[in-house]
């Protein structure tokens, strides 16, 4: 007789209604939804919630529900269109005070989110969005802090009136002593800047010349804070786009992956994310002629040339008053009915406004707008990116009273007031970035993406269950049960992991529906050959099971192996096809195995077969 | 016993010669022609676009063209109304430009045009995924050889792995051949394939393997047909459903599948064949013998007698 332990039918009952209940969310679908939170992180009250109802029911805004949930509003809409109608003027409505992003919220009972149980999260590719790579200059990120070197080096030489000519080669900085007695103090300095800095002796022997250099580690730490900074102030930009669920993440070396689902325009994602814009403050040299520094194509000393947006030159003073780095805030807003962007500064900030502004009243201050571009060119046969960086004077104005840590700049369009003032408030990039990848998928390809790719699960489904029953009679039914818990299982699965589903992860689900069935195939096949070789019905049912176990195994095994090495070395959708296949393979082994085995054995297993229609 | 067989091995020189011309055909088209290389790994500029009439491809040809993009390459995508343009890395091509110029003088015609979507991918990412596709493939196949050694022997592992790559030059080749697009989701087929075509090759060694020790003073190629014989019925049926729900994909599941469910509906197809008439007859140049597959067990040497 063939009968399953009690616990072994347990068991496999257990699993299967498990994966029933992970894989139930999806049936409900997702309502496309905005969720409003404050900045400050506290709930709205019930009087701030009407307005809001009111607010969108006089601007005909349809919505179909409003409710919170940890301190958060979430608003449904019937349709995406409305969504992305309703964001916009809800952000202006609520202007600083919340922030505003588009998401999806599944239309699961209450109960279930009280469980936490959630639908499947859709890759870009079925939702739509934007995929960006970016690649982190990080050579840029040494250069800048060797820079920073010669500086702080330079300056505590001068005040110490060492007399040196210094200068930066390449990664190296050298140092060349005009008087050898100054060779300790030189070196005494160079400590008090970085005691792990690496000095040696230049090789011509001479005692006055010196190499400082980085060391590894400290190239190496540069390098990950370099990235660091970089992710954790794309987070910051990527909040401040309103994206529900983004995703920022370090991927390599030296790369960071970048993914906000819903956002329909890569373009403004891609000048807020990539850019490096920032603002400088300083005097302008009142006592040249900027025509004739331009004609010479040289700058007075202590000045520095640069144009103002219609295209005069203009003489700066070299010395930044304020920095890109000391600002705190800023916000977009009219000053006089003119665009402008408000601005707050840290102490140290506002401690150098204060005194600049107090000895130079009625003097003219220029703000400096400096912007990193991406420029692609051919060097040795090769496309390579390099970054280039624009300084252009948007505002040149009248000190007319002393500030110190609040002020507001003129000068910018509207567009430019809003991304600056997103740009200034997340805080700047610590190196320059490239974009190496991006990938934009419209919300109606993700949507036939979606209904394709699930049309060629139901249909292939299908096929196979209609073949299967066909062929095997009664078992093609079991073998088509276990089909059927199979793909149960695997869309639980992937709900309880919250892997995003990829169209090619699609792929791999029908794949596995295709190949699900081998191990049954390969079971029943051998009963009949039992059955042939003249065997009993329940014992070839044993042996079936038996004897192909080995084959089973080995088979699915090196499989496995190969969506492992696809998943290791995969990216983006691709590994969404070695994730899916990978749980494929495991769950039709558990079904094929465990769940066909044990209803075989409940029908067939309590009592004395004639014959066995397989 | 009288176990019935089939005897495929008699045409083994047979097909043994056909998959080395296939194999030859297929190396000398993937030297001299190559492959057709989508924007995963050439790098690049490509939008997808949908307009409300079907539009001439001449026509938008000649717009590009005028927008400085002659190297564009245009073609339907799905269906009439849908169109694919590729846009080959070059100097100077600000990505962020491109997209919108190629909007723009598309719109000219008075049939109106929306963006579906659109992908850039630089030159190094491209070059560096072409490394790690081949490294990838190769680090596969030596895992499953090490898999394949430790559970059977030396003779079955290297019978495996030809059949291995056998399926997979092949399909390359038929790629190659007819120039068809190869992308990301081609290569993620074909290591797709390399598991599966194994799958195959297993079943019937893991019965190879039985019947050794169950058929004493047997011929080799007389089990080795035995096996083959014992197994088809569930090689064709496996290998069916495959193939119906790779056809499902192929024509339900969207352009964007299309060179996915190709590949591996031809890895199928020639790895099932090559399970039969490339891996067995393999182990069979091979010599092998019971001795290869039989446990020898280690004579217990008896301590206690003086």
């Amino acid at each position: 007789m063939n009968q399953y332990p009690l616990w072994k039918n347990l068991l496999v009952m257990a699993i299967v209604l498990a994966g029933l209940l992970l894989a139930i969310p999806n049936f409900y679908g997702e309502d496309p939804a905005l969720i409003v939170a404050k900045e400050n992180g506290v709930g709205f009250t019930e009087s701030e919630i009407e307005d809001i109802k009111v607010y969108l029911e006089e601007k005909e805004k349809s919505f179909s529900s409003i409710s919170t949930k940890n301190n958060q509003l979430l608003i449904r809409f019937s349709d995406v269109e409305s969504q992305i109608n309703a964001s916009d003027s809800i952000r202006s409505y609520l202007n600083r005070v919340a922030t505003v992003a588009l998401a999806f919220a599944p239309r699961t009972p209450n109960w279930m989110n009280k469980l936490d149980l959630n639908p499947m999260s859709l890759g870009l590719d079925l939702r739509g969005g934007v995929y960006f790579k970016f690649e982190v200059d990080l050579d840029a990120a040494i250069d800048q802090r060797i820079n920073q070197y010669v500086t702080d080096i330079n300056k505590s030489l001068i005040d110490q009136r060492i007399r040196r000519n210094i200068k930066k080669e390449g990664n190296r900085i050298r140092i060349e002593l005009s008087n050898p007695e100054d060779y300790t103090a030189t070196r005494r300095t160079i400590r008090d800047v970085d005691n792990l800095l690496r000095v040696t002796n230049s090789s011509n022997a001479s005692i006055t010349s010196m190499i400082v250099e980085m060391t590894e580690d400290q190239l190496k730490e540069r390098r990950d804070f370099a990235i660091q900074q970089n992710i954790l102030t794309m987070r910051n930009r990527v909040n401040e786009l309103g994206v529900a669920e983004p995703i920022v993440q370090r991927q390599g070396l030296d790369r960071i992956i970048v993914q906000l689902p819903g956002v329909q325009d890569p373009t403004q994602a891609e000048r807020i994310l990539g850019a490096t814009a920032t603002l400088e403050f300083r005097l302008v040299c009142e006592n040249e002629n900027a025509f004739e520094a331009e004609e010479k194509g040289r700058a007075p000393i202590g000045c520095d040339l640069f144009y103002e947006r219609s295209g005069n030159p203009v003489l700066l003073k070299k010395k930044a008053i304020v920095t890109g780095n000391q600002l705190v805030d800023a916000s977009q807003n009219f000053s006089q009915g003119r665009p402008a962007v408000s601005i707050r500064l840290d102490s140290k900030g506002s401690k150098s406004m204060l005194e600049t502004t107090k000895r130079n009243l009625n003097k003219p201050m220029a703000v400096l707008f400096i912007q990193q571009r991406q420029e692609t060119k051919e060097e040795n046969g090769v496309l390579v990116n390099s970054a280039v960086l624009e300084k252009e004077v948007i505002n040149i104005a009248t000190i007319r009273g002393v500030f110190s840590s609040q002020f507001e700049i003129t000068g910018v369009s509207v567009y430019e007031a809003n991304d600056l003032s997103i740009l200034l408030r997340a805080g700047a990039l610590a190196a320059p970035i490239f974009k190496v990848e991006e990938k934009t998928v419209g919300p109606s390809l993700g949507q036939d993406n979606i209904d394709k790719g699930f049309s060629a699960i139901l249909i292939g489904l299908a096929v196979v269950i209609f073949f299967m029953a066909f062929y095997y009679k009664g078992f093609g039914l079991i073998a088509n049960f276990g089909l059927l818990i199979n793909l149960v299982l695997i869309v639980g699965i992937l709900s309880l992991l919250q892997a995003s589903l990829t169209l090619p992860g699609i792929a791999g689900i029908v794949l596995t529906v295709g190949m699900a069935v081998d191990a049954n195939v390969l079971i029943f096949e051998r009963i009949r050959e039992e059955i042939r070789n003249g065997n009993s019905p329940q014992a070839s049912i044993t042996a079936g099971y038996q004897k192909v176990f080995a084959t089973i195994t080995d088979a699915n095994v090196t499989t496995l192996i190969a969506a492992l090495v696809l998943f290791t070395f995969g990216t983006g959708p691709i590994k969404g096809f070695a994730v899916t296949l990978s749980i494929g393979i495991i769950t039709s082994l558990f079904t094929a195995i465990l769940a066909s085995r044990a209803v075989v054995n409940i029908v067939y297993g309590q009592r004395t077969i004639k014959k066995l229609r397989i | 016993m009288n176990i019935k067989k089939i005897n495929f091995l008699s045409i083994r020189y047979i097909t043994t010669c056909l998959s080395i011309i296939l194999m030859l055909v297929s190396i000398t088209s993937l030297v001299f022609r190559g492959l057709n290389p989508g924007i995963d790994f050439t790098g690049g500029f490509l939008v997808e676009v949908a307009y409300d009439e079907p539009p001439s491809i001449v026509e938008v040809r000649v717009n590009l063209e005028d927008a400085g993009y002659s190297d564009a390459i245009v073609q339907n995508f799905g269906s009439s109304r849908d169109l694919m343009i590729r846009i080959l890395p070059r100097e100077n091509l600000d990505n962020k430009v491109v997209g919108k110029q190629i909007l723009d003088s598309l719109n000219s015609s008075t049939n109106s045009v929306q963006l579906r979507g659109s992908e850039f991918v630089s030159p190094q990412v491209g070059k560096e995924l072409t490394e790690d596709g081949g490294l990838a493939m190769i680090f596969a196949l030596i895992l499953i050889m090490i898999y394949i050694m430790a559970r059977f022997q030396w003779k079955f592992s290297i019978g495996a792995v030809i059949a291995l790559v056998h399926d997979v030059l092949i399909t390359l080749g038929i790629f190659s051949i007819f120039q068809l697009s190869f992308d990301l989701a081609v290569l993620a087929a074909i290591l797709a394939v390399v598991g599966y075509s194994l799958n195959d090759t297993i079943v019937i060694f893991d019965r190879i393997r039985e019947n050794f020790r169950a058929m004493r003073n047997t011929e080799t190629i007389d089990i080795l047909n035995t096996s083959i014989t014992q197994t088809i019925s569930r090689t064709i049926i496996t290998s069916g459903t495959t193939l119906l729900v790779l056809f499902a994909l192929y024509f339900i599941g969207g352009k964007s599948l299309e060179g996915f469910s190709l590949a591996l509906i031809i890895g199928v197809l020639i790895g099932t064949y090559s399970s039969i008439f490339v891996a067995s007859p393999s182990v069979l140049y091979l010599n092998v013998s019971t001795t290869d597959l039989i446990v020898t067990k280690k004579e217990e040497v008896d301590d206690g007698m003086p």
